[in-house]
Parts: structure tokens; sequence; C-alpha cells
């Protein structure tokens, strides 16, 4: 069993503008979980987290991975950042965030070279306009609000996510019913040749939460 | 923290600037020297993935000198150990990161680089 990260060193005021994880995060680091030997199997050079948030979930694969893989995190919330770096600091895994929304930076030098990517991204459905403002605000609720379907967000890394994947990466992601999971799945199969099944789902209060795992179609 | 393993992986990333975009230049930095675990599989695993120029550059514009011109084929511990250094040691904690063509600043604070760009920067 992979211990959940410690997060004592962050106090009321860092969730204030910062995502406090939650039945979501939890669903994710179980998935993690599930896999843990493949991902050991894989032995990632370098793993992205696209909104690492607190820096649990990273914190959390660091566990998994030790300390021969790179660890990369972006955020558009500068405090998620800080809390990234701290966390990984008390948990023993050295984190490089970013602060910066997706990974733009990152595709001119990482073309097909990330073995691993998770993101949980803002998936609440919301009204349309509510996701460019929360996204602007650089603050937490940049952190859940994601537009008609949920999708406003997680829509636009998905179009993008294939030209970082290594050949045998794993890309992990959260989404919740309102996404639409089959069109999701269709879309990324036929359009960047992404295979994908979920790892796990769960129902939390009114949010039914799955975990999707992404790897190249291998025909 | 930008470390160097890290800064060998930005580019510039504003709207049409596609060329020259790498690696972005230090400016008005301050570093702080911070030991790491010495990992030489990791090292090895992760040579293929660097731009050896653009880090050799980074290196000497922060004052370290130890690593050649062009990337070894025999990898000593010497040599590991300096990559070492290079990569995971130096922390450019406060400073400024150029784009070489279009001349945008990113700023790093507290170790963190802001890559943050205004609405009509962003491609």
């Amino acid at each position: 069993m992979i211990p959940t990260p410690d997060l004592s060193h962050l106090t009321k005021e860092d969730f204030e503008h910062v995502y406090e994880p939650a039945e979501d995060t939890f669903l994710l680091l179980d998935a993690l979980e599930v896999d843990a030997q493949d991902l050991k199997n894989i032995a990632p050079t370098i793993c992205l987290e696209i909104g690492s948030g607190s820096g649990c979930v990273l914190s959390f694969i660091g566990g998994i991975l030790g300390p021969s893989t790179l660890y990369l995190s972006t955020d558009i919330n500068p405090h998620a950042c800080r809390c990234t770096r701290s966390t990984g600091a008390q948990n023993k895994v050295s984190i490089d965030p970013i602060n910066v929304g997706f990974a733009s930076p990152l595709y001119n030098r990482l073309k097909h070279a990330v073995d691993l990517i998770v993101f949980n991204p803002p998936y609440v459905p919301t009204f349309e306009d509510e996701v460019r403002g929360a996204q602007d605000t650089r603050d937490i609720q940049g952190s859940w609000a994601g537009g008609l379907d949920g999708m406003g967000v997680t829509g636009v890394f998905l179009e993008h996510v294939e030209e970082l994947l290594s050949l045998h990466a794993r890309f992990y992601l959260v989404a919740v019913k309102d996404n639409n999971l089959p069109k999701i799945q269709q879309n990324m199969l036929k359009k960047h040749g992404l295979q994908s099944e979920v790892v796990l789902q769960r129902r939390a209060g009114r949010e039914h939460l799955f975990v999707l795992r992404f790897v190249r179609n291998v025909m | 923290m930008v470390r160097l393993i890290t800064h060998n992986l930005l580019a510039c990333h504003v709207k049409g600037c596609n060329t020259n975009n790498f690696p972005l230049q230090f400016k008005d930095v301050q570093i702080e020297l911070r030991e790491a675990e010495f990992n030489p599989d990791f090292l090895k695993g992760f040579m293929p993935k660097l731009e050896w120029k653009a880090l050799v550059d980074a290196a000497r514009q922060l004052g370290d000198t130890t690593l050649p011109l062009e990337q070894p084929e025999m990898l000593d511990d010497e040599f590991l150990k300096n990559l070492h250094h290079v990569l995971l040691e130096i922390h450019v904690e406060e400073g400024v990161m150029t784009c070489s063509n279009c001349k945008h600043e990113y700023p790093v604070s507290n170790g963190i680089p802001n890559m943050l760009l205004a609405e009509h920067e962003i491609g």
C-alpha cells in the first residue's frame, strides 16, 4: 500500500487558493495504485501533471516511482505551484513546478517524450462564460469550473496531449459522467489514435467520477 | 525550482514565436546550490533527452564550466558527477529567462518560473 501524501504543512489559507484533495483526487490516487506495478515497469523518465494543485497526486506518484523520474508540474495558479513544490519537499519528492496553463512551453522539447501524464481537470459543468473567467482569476475557481459540459478546459488539452506522449506512455484523466465519456473516448481514438479504458469509477454525492487511462493504439 | 534540467525543456511559447525560441537566456539570476542524491541510472536515462549545447551554455552562464562541449561517449564517474551537479543541484531561485527571438521575459520568483502569457500572446 502506498501512503497518501502528507499534506500537514499546508494551511487553511493555502486551501483558500488551492483545491484541497477531495473524492476526485482520491479516486485518481486509487487508480494509480491499481496500476502501480505497470507504472513501475514502464519506468517513466518524465512524468508531468497538468494542474497539479496541492501537489498531492504527483507526490503520490513519486512514492510509487521513486527518484529515477523527473517530476514536472504545471498550474495556472501560482499558489498551486508553491504548494506543489512544498508538498513534494514534505514527501521527499523533487517536483519542478511551472506556472502556466496546460504544457505549452514544453511541446517544443518534449514531443513524444513524456511517459506519464496525469490531469484532474476542472470538470464541473458551469455556465460557459464561467470557464474563461475562472481560469483568468488564476485562483481556486479555476480548479473546478468546466463550462457547459464540463469540457471547456479538458477539451483544449485533449487536442494536444498526443503530441507529448511517448510510445509506451500512459495518460490518466479524471472525468465525470456529464463530460460524456463515450464521446471523449471515441474522439481520442479516431482523432489521436489513443485507446482508453475506465480504470475506476465511483459515486461521490452528486458526482459520478471516472478515471480514464489512455495508451497508444498499437495495431 | 528552475533547475537546469527543467530549463533545458522550456521554450518560449508566445504566439508565432517558433524559431530560435530555445533555450531561454538567463538574466539577473540568484542561484542556490542544494545537494541531491546521486543517481547515475537516472542521468544515463535522461541524457538522450538533453539538448547538450543548451545545457553547457546555460551552465557556463551560471559559472559552471565542468561539462565538455560535446556529449562524451564514455560516461565515467567524474563526468556523471559533474552532470548531476549541473542538472539537479543548481537552482535558479530569482531572475529572468528571456527568449532570444521575441525577447519575451519570463520571470523566476521563489524558484518558480512564471510562463503565463497575456491573452493576445497565447497561440
